[in-house]
């Protein structure tokens, strides 16, 4: 009986979870008009016209996170490839634990290297008024999942039949032309898997985001303007907000919610198929 | 015949991309390790850790934070322990309907891929104004407890399945109760499951921020443990944040983050070892198995 | 009457410290099969992986000796692996099609050689397909996935798959110990008129079937080679006693 209710823990913390985001995201919904509070444009929730549109924000969450995978998804598979297949065996067990040291570092570190480092770097390069933007969000995101998709797509290589290659290499084929051509193919379906969890990852980051983005409330991005994330939308107003300007946090934290159950669902089809 | 041009540009081609994708992997990781420790460790020194923030020298000390996250990472690990143990072993000692097990098994994968953001702002909800905690610790650690749950219930599944049948066997066949075999015989060979879910779920409070900004708040005071627990308390990570962001104060930003970078190469260097332990054992399962 | 195509002189081989093949030498005929037998551990795999390489792949590994395929040593420095074993080709102990479909695992080496023309390649895949005996079974469902088969036919759609960048050695090492008597007599009848085309040599570890299908037949022994000669004068007078011990049973 005690057993039961443990196990069943998980289940109810799903529930609780979700009854607390749709009760209290619902409302401003409501009040605001869904269409209005998804596909508008402006928010200015402190104005004293308040306009309460969030298309900036998923527009930024979804660019910033096709940012980072464009960039780090390529990165993360050939060097997983690399240490899956061509490494040798001292250089694959020392990267997997500095990969592993690269997934464990706070975000919050990975925000001040960013915000003193990165965000400098990419003002003075692009000869910007302030480096703060979607483009250096993009750039720590990117760095941020690497380790993930490094992990997971090691893993779905490193489990691919050695006769599968034998049988190629046998072919007249080179190492790499097998490594590429057949063992990569096999190891589909745990890569595609690992950039699906990259891409839960990355439009759940928010500290890190919040100290190189800018911030700016009311833009529709752009790569080198300020922008501001679902996520750091929630938690940049939530200290000083009350009403509808704060429930209209709990409505924006509702998509994420969304966006992250879809993504959930995306993974489990993946590994089912896997699994048959 | 040699190797016609295509294929040696195909090849050639892939080659570079995986030299240049190891070689950028491996800066990275050695800048972000090298850079944090250049610029922190000059800046530790005894009277910032052992020290509060004061407002009249304006100096910054952080052995508040130090300790609030200690509370943090104790309180969490001691709820979190039981109820993962409790529904591992649930899950692989007693449930026989699939869809209960289905169910939790995608519970479990959901909690993990649900953002610390959105735990912040549950937690906040939930613990801080239902049940009237306000912002503390106590807030604070309620709301890892649901973050970190699956990691430690997954390792300790992983461990109870390496937990031989014949033990089982074994102990039903001295007329032992099922409670009274789990308790004898399963708890005690899966401990390094739990406690690898331990030093995983640690490694993720330590890193923690988002989660605890609206749960745990920003104060920067010295309490006992248990005064601790139901006053709000700042721990590192979201006093780096505040000191970087809002504070401008750089220096200690960076100590606090080699004190982190420190505690995350423990951490990881913890789980190496416990993951080979871990390894060994399952082999020697398999040899005894045979 | 028949040419050498590939002749070992005192191939030696050692994994590490392990002395695996001591002082081979023996020459195959074209357009013949071979079969090679012997108890467990003999050396006769690490053999046939000598003959296109795949020993290549092993870390530790030292081979001394020649082996020349249509005159030329195939260990010279200037070779080209991928074409050797382009030439050579090899039939694995377990079926291990690749997971993608009929058509793509036949065509993959033939890819890989850089042919992409569509005409050209439904042609190769079809003839190839004809030849390993599959084509009447699949030519229907030619996009399906290759695990689907049976073992059997995964077999044959390796042999296949090799036969397709027109080799001219077939290497099979244990190509029916994984398969039931049905698949098995199969793939024999097949190898039997792979003969006219392609020159083989197969490991095995049943009697009977070198019997069955070779022309002649070499016994290995702890990493020696004890005898080869004709098969039925080798399993009919056996020249050595340790042949004649393996050959009637009476180890092994």
């Amino acid at each position: 009986m005690l057993f039961l209710f443990t196990g069943l823990i998980t289940v109810g913390f799903v529930l609780v979870i979700t009854a607390y985001l749709f009760i209290s995201g619902l409302p401003a919904i409501k009040e605001i008009g869904i269409k209005e509070f998804l596909l508008g444009k402006r928010w200015a929730s402190s104005a004293s016209q308040p306009s309460y549109g969030i298309l900036p924000f998923i527009l930024t969450s979804i660019y910033g996170t096709a940012g980072a995978i464009a960039l780090g998804v390529p990165i993360g598979f050939f060097t997983a490839v690399y240490l899956s297949k061509f490494a040798d065996k001292r250089v694959k067990s020392l990267m997997q634990k500095a990969v592993g040291v690269l997934a464990g570092i706070p975000s919050v570190v990975y925000g001040l290297i960013g915000m003193l480092v990165l965000v400098p770097t990419v003002r003075k390069v692009f000869n910007l008024s302030d480096g703060s933007s979607l483009f250096a969000a993009i750039i720590i995101l990117a760095i941020m999942i690497l380790p993930s998709i490094i992990k997971v797509s090691i893993t779905a290589l490193d489990s691919v039949p050695e006769e599968y290659e034998q049988g190629s290499l046998a072919l007249g084929a080179t190492k790499i032309e097998t490594v590429f051509k057949v063992s990569v193919p096999t190891a589909r379906s745990g890569i595609a898997a690992a950039v699906v969890l990259a891409i839960g990852r990355a439009i759940g980051e928010a500290m890190a985001v919040m100290m190189v983005s800018g911030n700016a409330s009311s833009n529709m991005p752009t790569l080198f303007g300020s922008v501001r994330f679902l996520t750091t939308a929630i938690a940049s107003e939530m200290a000083y907000s009350s009403g509808l300007q704060r429930q209209a946090l709990f409505s924006i934290a509702l998509v994420l919610y969304f966006f992250i159950l879809l993504i959930n669902a995306v993974l489990n089809l993946i590994l089912k198929r896997e699994h048959h | 015949m040699k190797l016609s041009l295509k294929r040696k540009i195909y090849m050639f081609t892939l080659k570079a991309m995986m030299y240049i994708s190891i070689i950028l992997t491996t800066v990275l990781v050695v800048f972000l390790i090298g850079y944090v420790f250049y610029k922190g460790l000059p800046n530790i020194s005894w009277k910032l850790i052992s020290t509060s923030p004061s407002f009249l020298s304006d100096e910054v000390g952080i052995l508040p934070d130090i300790l609030n996250t200690l509370y943090i990472v104790i309180t969490t690990v001691i709820i979190v322990v039981p109820l993962a143990v409790g529904a591992a072993v649930y899950l692989h000692e007693y449930a026989s309907n699939k869809k209960i097990v289905a169910m939790i098994e995608y519970a479990s994968q959901t909690l993990s891929a649900i953002p610390s953001i959105i735990y912040g702002l549950v937690g906040m909800l939930c613990f801080c104004q239902f049940f009237k905690l306000d912002t503390s610790i106590l807030a604070g650690s309620l709301t890892l407890v649901m973050m970190s749950l699956p990691t430690v219930m997954q390792t300790t599944l992983e461990s109870l399945k390496t937990v031989d049948d014949a033990y089982r066997q074994g102990s039903y066949a001295l007329g032992a109760g099922k409670w009274y075999m789990i308790r004898t015989v399963v708890l005690p060979n899966c401990l390094d499951g739990i406690f690898t879910g331990v030093i995983l779920a640690i490694g993720r409070i330590l890193g923690e921020s988002a989660a605890l900004l609206f749960t745990a708040g920003f104060a920067h005071v010295i309490n006992g443990y248990f005064t601790g627990l139901f006053s709000a308390g700042s721990s590192l990570t979201v006093a780096l944040y505040v000191y970087a962001k809002i504070e401008g104060k750089f220096k200690e930003s960076y100590a606090i983050a080699a004190i982190l970078m420190i505690l995350t190469l423990l951490i990881n260097l913890l789980i190496d070892k416990i993951v080979d332990l871990f390894k060994r054992k399952q082999v020697k399962e398999k040899e005894s198995g045979r | 009457m028949e040419d050498n195509i590939i002749e070992m002189e005192n191939l030696n081989l050692y994994y590490g410290d392990h002395q695996a093949l001591k002082n081979i030498s023996m020459a195959i005929r074209q357009n013949s099969v071979t079969a090679l037998i012997g108890p467990s551990g003999c050396g006769k795999s690490s053999f046939l992986r000598c003959l296109n390489r795949m020993n290549d792949l092993i870390e530790n590994i030292k081979i001394e000796g020649s082996i020349k395929y249509k005159g030329k040593d195939i260990y010279r420095k200037e070779v080209d692996v991928t074409e050797i074993r382009r030439e050579i080709g090899m039939v694995f102990q377990k079926p291990n099609p690749f997971p993608m479909s009929i058509y793509d695992n036949v065509a993959y080496g033939v890819r890989v050689a850089g042919i992409k023309n569509k005409a050209r390649l439904n042609e190769i895949v079809k003839q190839a397909l004809i030849d390993s005996a599959l084509w009447g079974e699949v030519k229907d469902c030619l996009k399906k996935n290759a695990l689907s088969l049976s073992g059997g036919q995964q077999q044959r759609l390796c042999i296949a798959r090799a036969l397709a960048v027109q080799p001219n050695v077939l290497l099979m090492d244990e190509p029916t110990s994984a398969l039931d008597p049905i698949s098995t007599a199969k793939i024999e009848e097949l190898i039997l008129k792979l003969k006219e085309k392609y020159t083989i040599i197969i490991v095995t570890h049943n009697m009977q079937q070198a019997l069955r299908i070779s022309d002649y037949t070499a016994f290995f022994l702890l990493g020696e080679l004890i005898e080869y000669d004709k098969t039925e004068i080798l399993f009919s007078k056996p020249q050595n006693k340790k042949t004649e011990d393996y050959i009637t049973g009476r180890f092994g």
